[in-house]
């Protein structure tokens, strides 16, 4: 592993000032830790290790693994220079629809930390952790509050993991009462997880219409009911960003049908104080903690989706479960000591993301019943805002209605010009900005799908609106150079994605790829 | 004579006697955009009209190219998994998916003609 | 409110130029008998003195690892972190930033994504990784899922060291997903013949822990073979990546998928998450791969770049034909693990392993020269069961009375296995000191005392 020079590819020759080392100002080139590390190095000083008569039999290992290493002010260095060339929410708007992309504020961070909720094991006696049970039991208590739900499952890792754990309750239920239900609905709007999960349970999809609005119609959901339907799965709001106005309608015709509803909470910051998914009729709700409620994205997770549950699905809710027991509480990890209930099975190791949980109880402790209701208030003002801003300058499939906390936008606006939504996409960052969702929901084409949140001033969003309409005239006036060649500001233009499906490469190897025949 | 005909999946297939040589069209291949893989099936492989027969994916989507009339899979193109963009550049030419065995020719009937098939795309624009 | 920006000016022109009145009409496609009309019934917004007290409250009622003696692991495991790990990955760009959708400006993730993926691959001795998974757990089930659609069968096989939890999380999707499971005796030191004879010719994977939960060692490779023979696949798990440091890897023993709990590395102890999945498997298998892949190209000038790259396999495009239903990998988990193995390296990894074999070495001679207690594994890496006089969970708690976190006793992840109720697990890790081990010897002694 040798330091690679920079190569004329490094360099950086399109406009003006090329310089040797392919930095460009604070912007620094960084090569791989294969390339700069050496597998003698180390940051990490440790003692010699006693000299004990191994236990590992035959298993010990021979063959280097090939791993570099690097001493501590080098491997700072390295990763200090890569963060440099990420965008975050800490240095503007990303204004991502679905992702509820909002402040991540540092105290949860803080309390994350502390000894007494970071440093300790899953198993250890469960006498020991009772503030952490507590803590767990706590979020319970704002969660069913918020949604005014029976219940929840703390344990699903993430979003995804919290639709398959709603989703197989309902499978258990309906199990339970010896009904063959094979079919699920879901909307033709419906984000691609939802599908998914319902073809992993061995369901068939039946796609359901919007009506001209972008909504679901119940009449529309009656329609596509029947003794084979063992569930519906809606977004409300949906991922258009608009409130389904027939969902109670719905609800009701979903359970007159022996069937349940699932909803995907992942636009629940729209309507947090203002409604509860119980009262709509919902019988399960994931809730993503790192969209609603704070918890960070650290760059593509971890994240964590509880679902709450309406009474009917509380017995099949999986391992583990909080329970008391007198003063204490304990959790319920096996089927054997769940007395009552008929949990569906268990979905992952351990109990949750605790360190999740923490933090969006900072979240909601620091926001509070009123903060919360006006966060979601803000989000829903701050979409319309930017909706109310840019609705002449560009289009809206289901044309100009009061939105929830996000806004559709399609590329109708840019009809012949040859600017596509993704060159617009990549224009804006130029500008300073991630771009929006774009490319869903597919029911518009196109798509752009803007969710600013509430953590945005009046003066972000206005400068935000500014660069939009800037773009938009300038994409009508012609200018399709600077959309097509666009990031050019950026520490990478546009990346051959074609190339790295084609020819997959997805590691470093001691061999170049071309070398190495096949 | 061969003959060809289209679906309005946009899967074609040219017929010769009882061979059937399936790929997708022009237009189709421009949709997706540039072809990264192609999934095709076993040879050997029964398809009924409209089951699944091979996997196309671009960089953006995956789309299911289904088996226009029914038949048995006699051969598939390896030419494809070596070179997706084939595709891209010959999709009604040298970028063939499979070639079947025609279990009922008069499935055939109820295709498009390339003149039917042209002027279903306008529809589309 | 601190976290709030907008003053009733704003909100007043910006109703205005929406052509609103009031907040309240932005609402009214909520139908109005569902409309909320007070406050949730919670308490009002606090300030952070405020919070960190409740909080704070809470924390105070637990027990944590490094202020007693400790030796509970079982699938996640007390180590020291370097300072540098917990400072880097609280660095904005990578704490507030968002998957890698827009790679020109996400180089810094997609970068050490990639570095991350090798780093698993050389560890796993396989050829290719993915970019994390939520846990080993999860990772556990998604292989045995990739293994039914590679295989076209759809029947597992667990061998009985499979970590209680993860063999149950295997059983519900198998359960749910309509796939057949067979589980063997969780039993310590039990051979490979018991697992070889299971296989059969509708077997699709073999799942095989190793080190065991129980902590025992397995030669992977006559299973291995015995599965490649039967056209099934093997599947190994770890969930003390450490061991990789000191133990040959599963890919030189014939494994084609290998999961792993990478917790030990970078991330605390975190009462049980978020920890982070690791995902390798053969190159010919990568296309069913579950979970996000980084790979390698080039911009439009021409320089090196990272890319999310085959992503048609997943739930955004595939949808109902998806390999599974993830969406997030365990981000920032992962980066924690890599500046951790970056910081190691090579020697520092071998000698990590070492020191960790030799704690545990050293605590269970100290232990079974104890009247009445028996080492049940000979052979082991840094954590063994002690098969002891009495119910192996109220010595535990009698021992955390005494100020020692004794380990895990079966009974807990086996409860309805009374015949393995005398059996404790018993981790030590670089952490481990001499006092502690006396700590524990002395404790223990005195527990057993008739």
């Amino acid at each position: 592993m040798t330091r690679k020079e920079p190569s004329a590819a490094t360099r950086q020759n399109e406009g003006a000032n090329p310089t040797y080392s392919g930095n460009r100002g604070l912007l620094i080139e960084e090569p791989l830790i294969f390339e700069v590390g050496d597998p003698a190095a180390s940051g990490v000083d440790l003692p010699d290790a006693p000299e004990t008569a191994s236990r590992l039999g035959t298993l010990a290992r021979r063959a280097p693994i090939g791993l570099p290493g690097l001493a501590e002010p080098q491997a700072l260095r390295h990763y200090m220079r890569l963060s440099q060339k990420n965008y975050a929410i800490d240095l503007g708007l990303y204004p991502l629809g679905s992702c509820t992309m909002k402040h991540n504020p540092r105290a949860n961070e803080k309390m994350a930390r502390l000894p007494g909720f970071g440093d300790i094991h899953p198993l250890q006696p469960e006498s020991t952790v009772q503030g952490a049970l507590d803590l767990m039991a706590l979020l319970t208590a704002w969660l069913t509050e918020l949604t005014g739900m029976a219940g929840v499952a703390l344990s699903p890792k993430a979003g995804a993991h919290g639709e398959l754990c709603g989703m197989t309750a309902i499978k258990a239920a309906h199990d339970d009462k010896g009904e063959q239900r094979s079919v699920v609905l879901v909307p033709e709007s419906a984000h691609g997880t939802n599908p998914a999960t319902a073809a992993l349970l061995g369901y068939g999809v039946r796609t359901i219409e919007a009506r001209g609005d972008g909504t679901v119609s119940v009449e529309a959901v009656k329609a596509a009911l029947g003794p084979d339907v063992a569930a519906i799965m809606l977004t409300n709001p949906n991922t258009c960003g608009l409130f389904e106005r027939d969902i109670v309608e719905i609800a009701q015709a979903v359970h007159d049908a022996g069937a349940y509803f699932y909803c995907d909470g992942a636009n629940f910051n729209a309507i947090v104080g203002k409604t509860r998914p119980g009262d709509l009729g919902i019988d399960c709700m994931h809730i993503n903690l790192h969209k609603t409620f704070s918890t960070p994205h650290g760059g593509g997770g971890p994240g964590s989706g509880p679902v709450v549950f309406s009474e009917a699905l509380i017995p099949y809710v999986p391992i583990p479960y909080l329970m008391r027991d007198g003063a204490m509480r304990r959790l319920v990890e096996s089927e054997g000591a769940a007395e009552g209930r008929k949990p569906f099975g268990r979905l992952t190791a351990f109990h949750g993301q605790m360190g999740m949980f923490v933090r969006a109880m900072a979240y909601m402790l620091s926001h509070g019943a009123d903060g919360m209701r006006q966060a979601s208030e803000d989000a829903v003002l701050n979409a319309n805002y930017i909706r109310a801003s840019l609705r002449d300058v560009m289009s809206q499939p289901f044309g100009d209605q009061t939105c929830m906390h996000e806004v559709l936008f399609d590329d109708h606006f840019l009809e012949g010009t040859g600017v596509t939504t993704l060159d617009f996409a990549k224009a804006m960052i130029d500008e300073g900005f991630h771009p929006m969702t774009v490319y869903f929901p597919l029911v518009a084409h196109g798509a752009m799908l803007i969710e600013p949140t509430e953590s945005e001033s009046k003066a972000s969003l206005d400068q935000f609106i500014g660069v939009l309409r800037d773009l938009a005239e300038a994409a009508k006036a012609g200018d399709e150079d600077r959309f097509k060649r666009a990031p050019q500001l950026a520490p990478r233009q546009r990346l051959d994605e074609t190339r790295a499906a084609r020819q997959p490469v997805l590691r470093w190897s001691a061999v170049e790829p071309a070398e190495a025949a096949e | 004579m061969a003959d060809i005909k289209f679906t309005e999946a946009h899967e074609y297939i040219l017929v010769d006697g009882d061979i059937g040589t399936i790929g997708i069209t022009d237009y189709a291949q421009e949709q997706l955009g540039d072809i990264v893989f192609v999934e095709l099936p076993e040879v050997g492989r029964a398809v009924k009209k409209g089951d699944e027969a091979a996997v196309v994916e671009s960089v953006k989507a995956a789309a299911e190219v289904y088996a226009p009339v029914a038949g048995e899979v006699l051969e598939t193109n390896k030419e494809l998994e070596k070179n997706p963009a084939l595709v891209n550049e010959d999709a009604e030419g040298k970028a063939w998916f499979l070639k079947i065995k025609l279990a009922d020719a008069d499935e055939l009937s109820k295709l498009m003609d390339r003149q039917a098939y042209d002027s279903f795309l306008e529809t589309l624009s | 409110m601190r976290y709030l920006p907008l003053s009733g000016a704003d909100r007043q022109a910006m109703l205005a130029r929406i052509g609103a009145a009031s907040i309240d009409e932005l609402f009214e496609d909520i139908p109005e008998n569902v409309r909320m009309g007070g406050l949730p019934n919670l308490p009002l917004h606090a300030g952070e003195l405020d919070v960190e007290r409740q909080l704070s409250k809470l924390a105070s009622k637990n027990l944590p690892a490094s202020s007693l003696p400790f030796f509970v692991g079982c699938g996640a495991y007390k180590h020291h972190i370097p300072a540098s790990v917990d400072h880097l990955i609280q660095r904005s760009e990578f704490l507030t930033s968002y998957t890698p959708y827009q790679p020109e400006i996400a180089q810094g993730t997609l970068q050490y994504l990639f570095e991350f993926q090798t780093q698993v691959a050389l560890l796993t001795g396989m050829e290719v990784a993915n970019a994390s998974m939520y846990d080993g757990s999860t990772a556990c089930g998604e292989a045995v899922l990739m293994a039914h659609r590679i295989t076209r069968r759809s029947k597992a096989v667990l061998a009985g060291g499979l970590h209680p939890h993860y063999r149950a999380v295997v059983e519900t999707l198998s359960l749910h997903s309509g796939h057949g499971v067979t589980a063997l005796e969780p039993i310590p030191n039990s051979g490979s013949d018991e697992i070889i004879s299971a296989i059969d010719d509708e077997t699709s994977c073999v799942v095989v822990q190793m080190p065991d939960y129980f902590g025992g060692l397995h030669d992977l490779a006559p299973i291995a073979a015995a599965a490649h023979e039967r056209g099934a696949l093997l599947i190994a798990v770890i969930t003390e990546v450490i061991s990789l440091g000191a133990l040959k890897s599963p890919g030189d023993m014939g494994a084609d998928i290998v999961v792993a709990e990478g917790q030990s590395l970078g991330n605390g102890l975190n009462f049980g998450g978020p920890y982070v999945g690791l995902f390798a498997t053969r190159a010919k298998f990568v296309r069913q791969m579950p979970g996000r892949i980084c790979g390698e190209t080039v911009d439009a000038a021409g320089r090196r770049g990272y890319v999310l790259t085959l992503s048609t396999r997943e739930q955004h495009i595939r949808r109902e034909r998806a390999t599974s239903n993830i969406c997030t990998n365990s981000g920032l988990c992962a980066l924690a693990f890599t500046i951790h193995l970056s910081l190691l390296g090579e020697a520092g990894l071998r000698r990590l392993a070492e020191l960790n074999h030799a704690s545990a070495v050293g605590l269970a001679d100290a232990l079974s020269e104890i009247g009445g207690v028996e080492l049940v594994t000979p052979e082991f890496f840094n954590e063994f069961t002690l098969r002891v006089p009495g119910d192996g969970a109220e010595i535990i708690e009698r021992l955390a009375k005494k100020g020692v976190l004794g380990g895990v006793p079966v009974a807990r992840l086996e409860p309805d296995r009374p015949d393995l109720h005398d059996l404790v697990i018993v981790a030590a890790t670089e952490v481990t000191s001499k006092a502690d081990i006396a700590a524990y010897r002395s404790a223990l002694a005195e527990v057993l005392k008739p």
